[in-house]
């Protein structure tokens, strides 16, 4: 599924989209950043409630297809900007990290 | 390739929003050097491991990454604490790391571990009061 074709399912929204295209092959989720990137594959989504300024580096270098904010966390502007300009996929989601995963699998 | 690539960057101690900046430079670079994503993804996470450890537990200090031919090398110099017992440190899950850092998601003892994991060479050289020099290599 592309990154793009999950933001419009229903329970999720779009923070930050400069990749849309990309294709999200597995899931991670995590809020320990050291485990994220030890952890997360190339190309997963990573699910996570953190939502300060060191994710959009994380997601960057672990090379993840997007960031989604689980439980309807908020990310500042500064933030948001950050992820565009790094080419960094980041989605809102309302539900928690476990339903977020199992509506992921269930639409594939 | 005919000489090798030389890249130094100076990692700010005091920055945390910009943390990982250089990091996320050399990504670019090896990118543009048409690298495969796979020796770009564990060059990218070895070293912001090492970058954010000198942030957080040494106050800033130096990177330096070398690409030649079959091998990217990276040296991170810093003139912090020192690191009293290595074992110890490269074991998962220890952390000194302080509440506010650990807010931000650090402190889960599983930098070092991963520095280790995604190279094919790894070395400590630390002084108590001194410093830290940590060398890595990743083979491509
Ligand atoms: N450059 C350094 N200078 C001094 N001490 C260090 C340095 N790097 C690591 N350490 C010590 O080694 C410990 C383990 O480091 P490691 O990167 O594995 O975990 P962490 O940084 O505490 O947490 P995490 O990396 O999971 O966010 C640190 O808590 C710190 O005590
Ligand atoms: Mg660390």
């Amino acid at each position: 599924m592309k990154v793009s074709e999950l933001a419009s399912i229903e329970g999720f929204g779009t923070i930050a989209l400069p990749d849309g295209e990309r294709e999200i092959s597995g899931v991670y989720i995590g809020d320990l950043l050291s485990w994220v990137m030890g952890r997360a594959k190339a190309d997963d989504a990573w699910i996570t409630i953190m939502s300060n300024i060191n994710i959009v580096a994380v997601a960057s270098l672990a090379d993840v297809a997007c960031i989604i904010l689980a439980e309807g966390v908020q990310l500042d502007a500064a933030v948001t900007e950050t992820a565009r300009s790094k080419g960094v996929n980041i989605l809102s989601c309302s539900m928690p990290a476990y339903e977020a995963a199992k509506t992921f699998f269930e639409k594939l | 390739m005919a000489e090798a690539l030389t890249f130094h960057y100076d990692v700010d101690g005091e920055n945390f929003t910009s943390a990982g900046q250089a990091s996320v430079q050399v990504k670019k670079n090896l990118r543009q050097l048409g690298f495969d994503p796979e020796t770009i993804r564990r060059v990218s996470i070895a070293m912001y491991e090492g970058e954010i450890n000198m942030v957080i537990h040494a106050g800033g200090g130096t990177a330096d990454v070398t690409v030649d031919d079959g091998c990217i090398e990276i040296i991170l110099t810093d003139t912090g604490p020192g690191i009293a017992n290595i074992e110890q440190a490269m074991q998962e899950g220890f952390s000194t790391a302080p509440d506010n850092i650990r807010t931000l998601g650090f402190g889960a003892g599983m930098g070092l571990p991963n520095m280790k994991r995604y190279t094919d060479y790894m070395h400590i050289d630390s002084v108590v009061g001194e410093g830290t020099t940590i060398t890595m290599k990743v083979n491509y």
